[in-house]
């Protein structure tokens, strides 16, 4: 099995899971972000962030079943998102890829052509950074998190916006339940803010939402920082949250 | 302020292009014609106004008159005695003697109207007094005709029922709320759980909101003026009122005047600011009376505010807008309304008179003069009537530091606190002085606390009661206690009720009918809030609005609403709870600056209908109470219906998803070189069974 992760150095490698061997590293002018593989992963997409006078990316990769045969070649470079992208993966059958980032607009782009597709309406849309995207389990649908307070799920195929899940705080991660119809944001402040103020005032909290009717069911107390990433375990019973903390 | 949010933006902007905003002359920036950049004025006809001031160019210019007639050597002396430079004064040419008047231009109109009111009736010598007037004004009276025709006949339109609000059906009350740049008013619906709108504008006010004290105008602030508005349904510009660059507003109590304040930079920078304020005849928009005069005058008694005195400068008393008093130095001021003049052509002199307050129903003033003379002059409290100017009640107190009166809202009390130097001078012990004003020969009876040594945090009157709270302590949890002016055991004595020890509160908010306070915990207690019924001497609730900043209660002391304003950076916004404590709704508005409850006019039902309605309260409730029960059943059904079609929607479009995934399953396996591992993604429910030994017991048999 294979794993694909993307560095602030500027690369993205791919590593044998079960010898935690290297087997090969993409190099590229600017940190790398975000990774997914496509279905039957034989293709993978990186973003890589604004850097100097360079703007951000998405790059498509061809993954060659023999990693010695594995060439650095990007098969397609997308380009004209603002700012970084914080997220980029494929969409149902690797025919299109889905993008978001700190411009708020989540874009469809046509993986054959390489053309913009779609793009979520700006009244409709997120109006801040957009920090964090999950795709439910068939890839028909995904959830939004955004540094507006709010998550929004989009239908995967035709970027219809569905429904909108509204906090208090900035999310900064989001998941969905493989099994049960919840939706889970985490937010708080901004990490940079995080020493400077009570730790009531960040309210770091993982908030469960009922995925249709759009409620807050419940939260889950008791984080120094703000949540960074959210993970449901695969069971759908219980989840990992990961945070940020200082102890001084 | 808004003008917070817009700064904000121009700031940024600035910084962006490298501009040094202290440096740009703002007043020299001219919009191009007909641009407005979008913001819309309210008042652009203001600018075709010609009661503003007249772009004739001679503003700055007076005209005294009455000078003696003199030869031209008498030039220099006369001269001398007026002005130096910018004075002309005409000579007729037969006689080469002046024509008894001159000109005198300054460098601001704001100046020559100065000098026109300074000097305006200044004796020169027995024949000569200066008559000065303003160049402009002359066109104007010059413009009178001289034949008088009657006014024109304009027919009666009938005004709108301004009062409309207080007779909705579903007895709600409004409130007006500002964030960034909106001003909107709402109704709150408490059955229905949330507000509902009324009337928004964005940018209806340039600074901040006020409502009328009986609720029937809501005041806005703009840079030329202030304006009133109201309506039955809406919210109509009624009236708008010319006060260039005003900064502060007051109405009288009966809503009949209105009092606008504005405090501009003198030419020399060493002098005191000049203050302007009017007072206009709010239905007629007529200017009653206008002060002018330097700060120094009108900040007597300290200054504080935003805008360096001491708001509202004019206290009103006396009932139905009859007087108003303003505190000078040695004296307090009192006008009536009839002609706008003070009584008896003079103030009330009273040597080192510190600070005053009126009675809020009867024409009573109290106040206070502190301690002369290191201490050869003990300081005093006394009640004045007003017209006659009697001391009514007098006394004299020792070693005083400081003082503060509180009325009671019926004007049936006054509490006079008094803050004591110990023996040794190094520090100070509080006692209360409580005045029984109804009561022949108003006695006085002195109070201390337990503690005498405990620092008063905060005192409240029960508002149309016989009791009053006090927050005193000097540990972080201070203690609240109440005391009764009158009880059963003790008819004319006052007496504790009650001491709640170590509360999380430094704020008192009583209910406005009585009966009900909530005990804040606000700044440092971030919002601490207890719910508390004083007859029961009970806990009703304990909550917390996490980092309240104000909390009001509606003018029925039916509900209460907490808010954070937008001197927090988050969580801006306010929370509507039950007089008991019960959180009702919450609303989130980022930039949140004012909220404000409509006031309601006093009931017009006699006390004796009211005991009437009190005891039948069971029958008038039933009524209300089977409506409730309607929305009730209304809204669960509503909720129900909601969640149905939210749920059906969904269920469309999750199998039409999953059709879609069908019809796709074969590309997938391709994709995966003929793996068909779709069933990887997928995740089983299964209903497992646990057995769990809850107990176990021993039925022997005997």
């Amino acid at each position: 099995m294979t794993l694909i992760t993307g560095s602030a150095d500027q690369t993205a490698k791919l590593w044998n899971v079960e010898t935690g061997a290297q087997l090969f590293t993409f190099n590229f002018d600017s940190p790398a972000r975000s990774v997914d593989f496509a279905v039957g992963d034989k293709l993978a997409v990186i973003t890589t962030d604004p850097f100097m006078e360079l703007n951000s990316a998405i790059h498509v990769k061809r993954i060659a079943g023999d990693p010695a045969d594995q060439s650095g070649e990007s098969v397609l470079i997308l380009k004209g998102p603002q700012g970084r992208i914080n997220r980029a993966v494929w969409g149902p059958l690797n025919r299109t890829i889905i993008s978001a980032g700190e411009d708020a607009i989540v874009r469809i782009w046509d993986t054959e052509t390489g053309k913009l597709l779609k793009e979520s309406d700006k009244e409709t849309g997120h109006k801040k950074t957009i920090t964090s995207l999950a795709k439910a389990a068939d890839g028909s649908h995904f959830l939004t998190g955004s540094l507006d307070k709010s998550a929004k799920l989009w239908d995967a195929r035709t970027l219809e916006l569905i429904k909108t899940y509204v906090t208090e705080r900035p999310v900064n991660a989001v998941t969905m339940s493989p099994l049960l119809d919840h939706v889970v944001l985490g937010g708080g402040q901004d990490a940079s803010a995080v020493t400077t103020t009570d730790h009531r005032a960040g309210k770091f909290e993982a908030k469960f939402f009922d995925k249709i009717l759009q409620e807050e069911i419940g939260g889950v107390k008791g984080h120094f920082g703000p949540i960074n990433a959210l993970a449901f375990n695969p069971d759908g019973k219980s989840s990992i949250r990961s945070y940020l903390f200082f102890v001084i | 302020m808004g003008d917070v949010l817009i700064m904000n933006e121009i700031d940024a902007t600035a910084n962006r292009l490298g501009i040094d905003l202290l440096q740009v002359d703002l007043d020299s920036i001219q919009l191009p014609p007909g641009e407005d950049l979008g913001i819309i004025s309210d008042d652009e006809d203001v600018y075709e106004d010609d009661d503003q001031e007249v772009e004739s160019g001679f503003g700055n210019i007076i005209v005294v008159d009455n000078l003696p007639v003199v030869p031209k050597e008498k030039f220099e002396k006369l001269e001398g005695v007026i002005k130096e430079d910018g004075l002309w004064m005409p000579v007729d040419p037969e006689t080469q003697k002046s024509l008894g008047y001159c000109f005198i231009e300054y460098n601001t109109p704001q100046e020559a109207e100065l000098a026109k009111e300074k000097t305006n009736g200044y004796k020169l010598d027995r024949a000569h007094i200066f008559a000065v007037n303003m160049f402009d004004d002359f066109d104007k009276f010059m413009k009178v005709p001289d034949e008088w025709a009657p006014p024109e006949h304009k027919p009666y339109t009938p005004g709108e029922n301004l009062q409309k609000w207080l007779t909705d059906e579903k007895a709600r009350d409004q409130f007006v709320i500002r964030s960034g740049t909106d001003t909107e008013v709402l109704w709150n619906d408490a059955r229905h759980l949330k507000p509902e709108p009324v009337y928004k504008r964005s940018y209806w006010t340039e600074s901040f909101v006020q409502w009328s004290p009986l609720g029937t105008y809501l005041a806005t602030v703009h840079r030329q003026g202030a304006a009133v508005w109201g309506g039955a349904n809406t919210f109509n510009r009624l009236m708008r009122y010319a006060h260039p660059q005003v900064k502060l507003i007051d109405f009288s109590p009966g809503e009949k005047y209105l009092v606008t304040y504005s405090s501009h930079e003198p030419s020399n920078p060493r002098d005191a600011n000049r203050v302007v304020i009017n007072i206009f005849d709010v239905r007629t928009g007529k200017v009653m009376r206008d002060f002018k005069g330097s700060a120094d005058e009108f900040a007597v008694g300290g200054t504080g505010g935003v805008a360096g005195v001491s708001w509202p400068v004019f206290r009103w008393g006396g009932g139905k807008d009859k007087y108003f008093a303003k505190l000078g130095k040695n004296m307090i001021s009192v006008y009536e309304t009839e002609s706008f003049t003070l009584i008896d052509k003079k103030s009330l002199k009273v040597e080192n008179v510190m600070d005053f307050s009126w009675s809020p129903t009867d024409p009573i003033i109290s106040l206070f003069v502190p301690e002369l003379g290191g201490g050869n002059q003990p300081a005093r409290v006394s009640l004045v009537q007003i017209p006659s100017k009697e001391e009514l009640r007098q006394k004299n107190l020792f070693s005083v530091s400081d003082c503060k009166m509180y009325w009671q809202s019926s004007g049936d009390y006054l509490a006079v606190k008094v803050d004591r130097y110990t023996k040794t001078k190094k520090s100070t012990y509080t006692g209360f002085e409580l005045f029984r004003i109804k009561e022949r020969d108003i006695p006085i009876e002195v109070l201390e606390l337990d503690n005498k040594n405990d620092k008063i945090i905060a005192f409240a009157w029960e508002p149309k009661g016989h009791r009053f709270a006090v927050i005193h302590g000097d540990s972080p949890r201070p203690d609240i206690s109440f005391y009764s002016m009158r009880t059963a055991q003790h008819a004319g004595r006052v007496s504790k009720l009650t001491t709640l020890k170590g509360k999380q509160a430094n704020a008192l908010f009583w209910s406005p009918s009585g009966r009900f306070i909530v005990l804040a915990g606000l700044k440092g207690f971030n919002g601490q809030l207890e719910f508390y019924n004083v007859d029961e001497l009970e806990t009703m609730a304990t909550a917390e609005h996490f980092m309240a900043t104000d909390v009001e209660w509606d003018p029925t002391g039916r509900y209460v609403a907490t808010a954070v304003t937008s001197v927090h950076e988050m969580e801006n916004g306010f929370n509507i709870w039950s007089f008991n404590g019960k959180l009702l709704y919450r609303t989130l508005k980022d930039h949140f600056f004012q909220f404000l409850w409509r006031p309601r006019p006093p009931s017009f039902l006699t006390p004796e209908k009211e005991e009437e309605i009190a005891k039948n309260l069971k029958k008038y409730s039933k009524k209300y109470e089977a409506e409730d029960q309607d929305v009730s059943m209304q809204l669960s059904e509503q909720e129900r219906e909601k969640r149905r079609s939210l749920k059906n929607e969904w269920e469309k479009k999750i199998s039409e998803w999953k059709r879609l995934h069908e019809e796709e399953k074969m590309e997938r396996q391709m994709l995966r070189d003929g793996e068909a591992s779709d069933e990887e993604e997928e995740y089983e429910a299964k209903e497992v069974e646990v057995e769990e030994v809850l107990d176990v017991t021993e039925e022997v048999e005997e």
